[in-house]
């Protein structure tokens, strides 16, 4: 195996979710698409684990998923009340810093 | 003796075998992965992004067994396709008819998001084969849980506190955003 | 490294920095497994928790029983003890240690290794390891442990059969039981913590339970106040206990060959005895450990949160905020007392923190208890005042007249609890100028247990109270008026302050027995006695409040043979070397004499204002009166400014909301506004008119000539690319990520190929 199998699939997927983040207008989907970066950052500390033979890696991708966990949380709550108080949660909407 | 002696030496993660099925595992996990992502960023129904975010999370899981983080990989199943899409699938429930199908409207931020990407790609894809090369990821035994909870609560026993504190903040944060008065 | 050796060679092993501890790992099957006492309430928690509603007495049974069982096995470790105590000879564990080299150890403990000494019986298993350190959990029992076992399953036996009956109906019945069994749990592992980190979250513990119980009736806001306030005091101390603790935890370490601290109790106290620890660092960990000790028993001036707990239903008060819980600060500074001994040089002197704030808390409490109208309010000062008391006797080191007292205090406190929570529960009232009056004839029994409890807390002979208030006042050692010798200075302040005290409290429990059970009855309502499940606890406390005092006679007392005098010094006052060499006072029949006079005249003089002038007053004008109409508050303005002061608390609540927190919000405020409009704006408008002065002439000679075309050129130059970038704001947070990742990704690609 290559090391670099794993790195191009890390970046396809950063690069599909960076893609979902910006493009998508709902805000639960853009949660998922910050899901999918923070899984290919995990892709990639893994496999430097793997081929450094440093623990380090795995520990951080460890903490990645426990962060990514309050992430949502606290992503989804500013969401349900994004829906509370506009009944909506696109995005584009969102607009008060237009210049 | 000569025959156990190379049994004993006999190195089943190095062995062509073994690295064949790896690649094989490897490359049905990433054209899932891969596709399953494309269809999330893509599709209109949420839920089925949900299913696909799904599909994406154990692949990955998968990828780490192959890479020999058993611990991560189970940790993933538990905490991301355990807990995490249940909490997506009930984010989606609770603002469900909020923007049921996204309409077509304008297709320039689609234009503008596909241009980003393909611009991360082949930066990123370009400078790790540019530096990677083709270096080998040699196998050794895979890593134990033993070894991660000795690192853990040794090494990055700060952190690892710290993150604790983090998710008692998320909770608390989570609450105090989501409540309704 | 502990290793264990005999203890007829300590004293040769010491050159070889090797200290005994005290403790001992064998002794009885009871003493060692202590930890089963509290383990029973906790089991009944969890179990009132998940299955309470469904019993046929919603759980109450459950906690009835689980504390009964670990009453019945505190006394059984009490009995263990007293066996192990006189006929134990095992091996005592011992402590390794770096002796400092100027080695002034000769002059501390040692001289404490007495005959035959009670070693402690210690039990840890490993809680976790952390970076090297082991930390462990266990039992260390000795005699002071074994003490608090039994008062605390026994007053937490009855009030929880007391609660039956009182809180029966409740609509948190279940709950109340769930967290009774809680807090017996928690306080029961608090008292034989073998380690401060053990003792810290039962610390913790004890105080999350009084917050759920003082808000018990939580829908009022008064209550949910009050269980806040007496939180966040508590806070404030626990600040202190960590602090406290930490310090001690590095200090220790600072003697050990081969760890960098500890948190084992025994070894603190045997390293501060043997004075191997700096003293500076015993006296920081003293002062931060005793803001703890002012906070969780009520010391002037963190008591205020003390009387608003009142707010909980009055079991509860008799069991946590007069028998067990308060006195935790008091039995921690009993159990930590090589530290606080030698930190605030105890021996010898004749004034130190300790003594200062206990005798300010005895006495502050006892001027409160004076103005109350809520008979609770009244007990939760007297409460005060006796903690005061007891804090006191530590302070000028009268150990086991402390404990003494805590142990009396404990059984009379309950009681006079237990007897207004009986009263209120007929008149559903706690006030007693309004409500009350007269309950003699409707209360017998609850008037005679009150009456009871009341003398043993005044202290008249033969009852509890007298017996440990005299050793007190006479460990004070300042009474070279009344002949005698010992303890462990001359701390004469003390024993004012504490003979003042016994005069007031003598006094306030009159006005308190005259306003509830003498009169006519003020209030409305049927009155009828409590049933037995009340009555029955009333009765059992009562009773130890009139025999509890001789569990200690005192040596040379005459009247009864040798052996039963000091029974409670001998069991519960360890002599071994982690309790400092302290110096027992001689008691002195001159002594107990005058206090004795001393609240006889203080009940005397407070008898002669409501019992006959009130009553004589009321007879005249023929209602039930609560004081003169004409009485000394009215006539004299010092008197009136005197009750004005004591009716306001001292004003301490105003201290703490008004001035401090309203003093640091309000005129820091307004100072810094004054700052900023003074200093601040004049300067900037100094700089203003300097700069419009020298603009003036720029303007004139430069700008209008030469630079004018040049900046017309660029402002138009800026507004037409603002024009344009305008566009790019369109407050759309993707569009605005999207520039973020391509700028990046496209400074990351530079990078790439400049690199």
């Amino acid at each position: 195996m290559f090391l670099n199998q794993f790195l191009l699939l890390s970046v396809a997927l950063f690069a599909i979710g960076v893609y979902g983040v910006l493009a998508r207008r709902n805000g639960v989907m853009v949660l998922m698409s910050i899901e999918l970066i923070l899984n290919a950052v995990n892709i990639n500390l893994v496999s430097f684990a793997a081929f450094t033979e440093n623990l380090a890696g795995e520990v951080f991708a460890l903490f990645v998923i426990a962060v990514a966990a309050a992430e949502v949380g606290v992503g989804l709550a500013m969401i349900m009340l994004l829906y509370r108080n506009r009944r909506n949660i696109d995005l584009t909407e969102l607009d008060l810093m237009k210049g | 003796m000569n025959l156990l002696a190379q049994v004993n030496d006999f190195d089943p993660l190095l062995s062509g075998e073994v690295v064949v099925a790896q690649n094989i595992a490897f490359t049905i996990l990433a054209v899932i992965m891969v596709v399953s992502a494309l269809r999330l960023v893509t599709t209109r129904n949420v839920v089925h992004a949900a299913l696909y975010l799904v599909l994406v999370l154990a692949g990955a899981a998968g990828i780490f067994i192959l890479l020999g983080a058993e611990f991560v990989g189970v940790t993933q199943i538990m905490v991301y396709i355990g807990a995490i899409v249940v909490l997506f699938l009930f984010g989606i429930m609770l603002t469900r008819g909020a923007l049921g199908t996204e309409e077509e409207g304008n297709k320039e931020p689609r234009l503008m998001a596909s241009l980003v990407a393909g611009l991360l790609v082949v930066v990123m894809g370009g400078a790790l084969i540019d530096t990677f090369g083709d270096a080998e990821l040699l196998r050794s035994a895979p890593s134990t849980t033993a070894d991660i909870s000795d690192s853990i609560f040794s090494q990055y026993i700060v952190p690892f506190e710290a993150t604790s504190v983090l998710l008692l903040a998320a909770l608390i944060g989570a609450i105090v955003v989501a409540r309704k008065d | 490294m502990t290793d264990l050796f005999i203890f007829a060679s300590a004293a040769a092993e010491l050159a070889e920095n090797v200290l005994p501890l005290g403790i001992t790992e064998g002794g009885s099957w009871l003493l060692r497994n202590a930890w089963l006492i509290p383990l029973i309430p906790a089991l009944s928690f969890v179990g009132i928790l998940f299955f309470g509603k469904r019993m046929p007495r919603q759980g109450a049974e459950l906690g009835v029983a689980a504390i009964g069982i670990a009453f019945v096995l505190a006394v059984l470790t009490g009995a263990a003890w007293m066996d192990h105590r006189d006929n134990y000879h095992g091996e005592e564990i011992t402590q390794a240690v770096i002796v400092a080299e100027h080695g002034d150890a000769a002059d501390h403990g040692e001289g404490h290794a007495p005959e035959h000494p009670s070693l402690a019986v210690s039990n840890t298993v490993t809680w976790f390891q952390v970076g090297g350190m082991t930390i462990s959990v266990g039992v260390l029992v000795d005699g002071l442990a074994v003490m608090m076992l039994f008062v605390v399953t026994l007053v937490s036996l009855l009030v929880h059969i007391y609660s039956t009956d009182y809180v029966g109906g409740d609509r948190r019945y279940t709950h109340y039981f769930a967290f009774l069994s809680l807090f017996s749990a928690s306080m029961l592992t608090l008292v034989i913590s073998e380690n401060t980190l053990q003792l810290l979250v039962a610390w913790e513990l004890v105080g999350v339970c009084s917050f759920a119980l003082i808000g018990h009736w939580w829908e009022e806001k008064p209550n949910s106040d009050a269980a806040l306030k007496a939180f966040l005091t508590n806070r404030v101390g626990d600040m202190g206990l960590l602090v406290g603790i930490t310090v001690l935890f590095f200090s220790v370490g600072s003697a050990l060959p081969d760890a960098f601290g500890s948190f084992s109790i025994a070894t603190t106290n045997t390293l501060a005895n043997s004075g191997l620890l700096s003293h500076t660092a015993l006296l920081v960990s003293a002062t931060c450990l005793m803001a703890a000790v002012m906070s969780k028993s009520g010391q002037f001036f963190l008591h205020t949160w003390l009387p608003d707990a009142m707010a909980g239903p009055t079991p509860v008060s008799a069991l946590i905020h007069a028998a067990t819980m308060v006195v935790a600060g008091v039995f921690m500074i009993a159990r930590l007392y090589g530290v606080f001994f030698e930190g605030f040089s105890i021996g010898g002197s004749s004034i130190n923190l300790m003594a200062v704030v206990g005798g300010l808390t005895t006495l502050v409490g006892a001027s409160l208890a004076f103005v109350q109208r809520d008979i609770k309010k009244v007990l939760a000062y007297s409460t005060i005042s006796q903690l005061g008391y007891m804090v006191l006797a530590l302070g000028v080191g009268a150990w086991t007249a402390a404990v003494f007292h805590l142990f009396t205090h404990a059984f009379f406190k309950a009681c006079l609890f237990l007897g207004s929570g009986s009263v209120a529960h007929a008149v559903h009232s706690f006030d007693m100028k309004s409500d009350m009056g007269g309950m003699r004839k409707a209360m017998p029994q609850t008037y005679r247990t009150f009456v009871i409890g009341s003398i043993a807390l005044a202290g008249l002979p033969p009852l509890a109270g007298f017996w440990s208030k005299d050793e007190i006042l006479a460990g004070t050692g300042g009474w070279g008026l009344f002949g005698g010798t010992g303890g462990n200075g001359a701390y004469t302040g003390m024993l004012i302050m504490g003979m003042v005290t016994a005069a007031l409290t003598a006094a306030y429990m009159t006005r308190v027995i005259y306003l509830t059970f003498f009169g006519d009855f003020r209030g409305h309502g049927e009155l009828h006695e409590s049933g037995p499940r009340m009555v029955v606890p009333l009765w059992i406390l009562a009773g130890l409040a009139m025999v509890a005092g001789l569990f200690n006679l005192p040596p040379g007392f005459q009247l009864v043979p040798e052996s039963m005098q000091e029974r409670f010094g001998h069991y519960v006052e360890p002599a071994a070397a982690y309790f400092p060499g302290i110096s027992h006072a001689s008691p002195s029949w001159s002594l107990a004499i005058f206090s004795t006079l001393v609240v006889m005249a203080g009940a005397g003089s407070a008898y002669w204002y409501y019992f006959i002038k009130v009553d004589a007053a009321a007879q005249a004008s023929g209602q039930s009166l609560t004081e003169l109409s004409n009485g000394p508050t009215s006539r004299w303005p010092l008197a009136k400014m005197g009750h004005n002061l004591l009716e306001n608390k001292y004003y301490l609540d105003h201290l703490y909301t008004g001035i401090i927190a309203g003093g640091t919000k309000g005129p820091l405020a307004r100072a810094v506004y004054r700052f900023n409009q003074q200093v601040i704006d004049r300067t900037v408008d100094k700089v203003g008119e300097t700069a419009v002065v020298s603009g003036q002439f720029v303007y004139d000679k430069i700008d209008q000539l030469l630079v004018d075309g040049a900046v017309n050129t660029s402002g138009h130059l800026a507004s037409e690319a603002g024009g344009e970038l305008r566009k790019i704001q369109s407050g759309k947070v993707q569009s605005y990520a999207a520039i973020l990742f391509a700028a990046a990704t496209v400074l990351a690609g530079i990078l790439i190929v400049i690199v």
